[in-house]
């Protein structure tokens, strides 16, 4: 018995084995192996025509006293703006919508709509409303309050702004959904309780519903900030070659620029690792951070 | 009690005036599409089309070839779907009912994965697929997606943890079925619904994924669907030509709101379920 026992756990080894084996194989194949690549081609200068010459450091001394490299970071940090504000209307709209009254899974679908919708046909659908002469927000700006409005996507001042709105119309439906589900499992007892003492609307939503909520929060910052540094679909659509004075460009823009429209692979793939250690860092601050304010129980 | 319903009316109105600028875009999008070029200019603007028409959705058809995008964008969400999603079940499997020797340093590793940007591996990548001629074909887009997610992997690992009863798989061991048997006709049932939801998700994240196919495919006649509505910019702003470009987008759009409206129920459950998890 015991003999035919281990022979099962053999072969059952083997198995297990061969069920693990592909994503491990997709991560050394498509992950670890082009990384460590990734940091080789880093210290070349190569246009993938001639042969790559090692440049040492070369290239990130290079980024550094670049001024598009600056002026690309600094945007998509600015981009990220739109991330408190977000959170705000999207925790508003889950307290407006968790209530059972009829039509509400109707509009919990319409608010979603633009979260599915493809980010480049969004983008297209955007340019055509901020158009500055015949769009349909300068328009409406123009025969509702007499505002001339400005050349949205044409003014280096406006571009920005532009992008945070159109990042809140297709993004907080989503977080919408995060925050439905975190209020529908806070217990009605925490607030019966607070009733009980006297507790206003306000005492119970900034004492218990705000603190309850903070694994959401924690986990809608983290997405939204590693999803920002990644930004690009919508830049390229809607900030043709980085926009006016590159006031849209964000970094992978601008290594999607350098990797593929210059094939400066050495120069991309060192902007390429600044970026993913600040990812990591960042991420690694929010991890740290949180146990200082994120609730658990 | 009289309070609580006032304020659900409150609610109702509130999101009913927001619910205007968030289909408003969508409606004039429509509107649009279904204008001749000439009265776009018009003002002030018409929500109504008059004279309308559909002669742009048959332009648009004719002149770019958005049936070879759909069949890419297609083919590249059929593959990786069927294949990767039995690969990732398979593992989470694997990872959630099973200890094995190094099981930790291997879901480890594979959630590591996780933190790499696209940004930092995209260009190895392109240079390895370049090396292997595989540039302008669909195959660098399908093949790194067979090998399972590890999205996916962590999140049916989750849901089977619980799911699926460890008593219910021993039973099936003394009763001699053998390994692969149990997976298929005993775990593949139970996670038919988080399988579901990740399809769903999936689907949605191909199909709509730009910087990939942008990278890969630079041939209309092989690109993916968003890649050939992007590329229409550069082709019709310059003619100030909206309703063709409006029609485009409209196009690229009616599918993914399709499967979206058909899969709903899985949609919000599975974003709760990684929300709250995560």
């Amino acid at each position: 018995m015991g003999m035919k026992l281990t022979g099962y756990r053999r072969k059952e080894l083997a198995w297990l084995y061969l069920f693990v084996a592909p994503p491990v194989l997709g991560f050394l194949i498509f992950g670890l192996t082009p990384m460590l690549f990734s940091v080789y081609i880093s210290f070349q200068r190569w246009d993938m025509i001639t042969s790559p010459t090692w440049v040492g450091l070369d290239n990130y001394v290079e980024l550094l006293k670049d001024e598009k490299v600056i002026k690309s970071l600094y945007n998509t940090v600015y981009l990220m703006i739109g991330i408190p504000l977000g959170m705000m209307l999207s925790l508003l709209l889950a307290i407006l919508m968790n209530r059972s009254i009829r039509g509400i899974s109707f509009l919990r679908t319409m608010y979603y709509l633009p979260v599915i919708s493809p980010i480049i046909a969004v983008s297209l659908l955007w340019q055509w409303i901020l158009n500055q002469d015949y769009g349909l927000l300068n328009q409406m700006l123009w025969n509702w309050f007499g505002i001339a409005g400005p050349n949205w996507l044409g003014d280096a001042a406006w571009v920005k702004p532009s992008l945070i709105l159109i990042g809140l119309w297709s993004g907080i439906g989503g977080n919408m959904v995060l925050y439905l589900a975190g209020l529908q499992s806070v217990s009605s007892t925490y607030y019966e309780a607070a009733e009980i003492d006297g507790a206003n609307g306000w005492q119970k939503f900034s004492r218990i519903t705000l603190p309850l909520l903070t694994p959401i929060h924690f986990f809608v910052v983290v997405m939204g900030v590693i999803g920002a540094f990644q930004s690009f679909s919508q830049i390229y659509v809607l900030a043709v070659d980085g926009g006016p004075e590159y006031s849209g460009a964000t970094v992978v823009y601008y290594i999607f620029q350098h990797a593929f429209k210059y094939f400066n692979m050495g120069f991309a793939s060192a902007v390429a690792w600044m970026l993913g250690l600040l990812i990591f860092f960042v991420t690694l601050i929010q991890f740290k951070l949180a146990n200082r304010w994120v609730y658990q129980d | 009690m009289k309070y609580k319903k006032l304020a659900d009316y409150w609610a109702l109105l509130l999101l009913l005036s927001g619910l205007i600028f968030m289909i408003a875009p969508f409606i004039w999008t429509i509107s649009t599409s279904l204008k001749s070029q000439r009265n776009i200019f018009e003002i002030p603007p018409k929500w109504l089309p008059d004279p309308l028409t559909y002669s742009n959705y048959v332009d648009v058809w004719q002149q770019v070839p958005l049936l070879k995008g759909f069949m890419n964008s297609l083919i590249i969400v059929v593959v990786v779907l069927t294949v990767g999603l039995l690969i990732s079940a398979m593992s989470a499997y694997a990872f959630g009912k099973f200890e094995f020797p190094l099981k930790g340093v291997l879901f480890l590793g594979l959630l590591g994965t996780m933190m790499i940007p696209y940004s930092v591996v995209m260009i190895p990548q392109f240079i390895g697929f370049s090396w292997l001629n595989w540039v302008d074909t669909l195959l660098p887009l399908i093949i790194p997606g067979l090998f399972g997610n590890i999205v996916v992997i962590f999140f049916i690992r989750q849901f089977i943890s619980s799911a699926l009863p460890n008593d219910l798989i021993e039973a099936a061991k003394i009763d001699g079925c053998s390994f692969p048997r149990i997976f298929w006709t005993i775990a593949m049932p139970v996670m038919k619904p988080a399988l579901a939801a990740q399809a769903a998700l999936g689907f949605m994240g191909i199909w709509n994924d730009f910087l990939g196919p942008l990278i890969y495919l630079h041939t209309p006649e092989k690109q993916t669907i968003q890649v050939l509505i992007a590329s229409m910019q550069a082709m019709y702003i310059g003619q100030s030509n909206y309703p063709i470009i409006m029609a485009a987008a409209i196009i690229a759009m009616i599918p993914v709101i399709l499967v979206f409206f058909f899969c709903q129920r899985y949609f919000i459950e599975s974003l709760a379920i990684s929300g709250i998890k995560g």
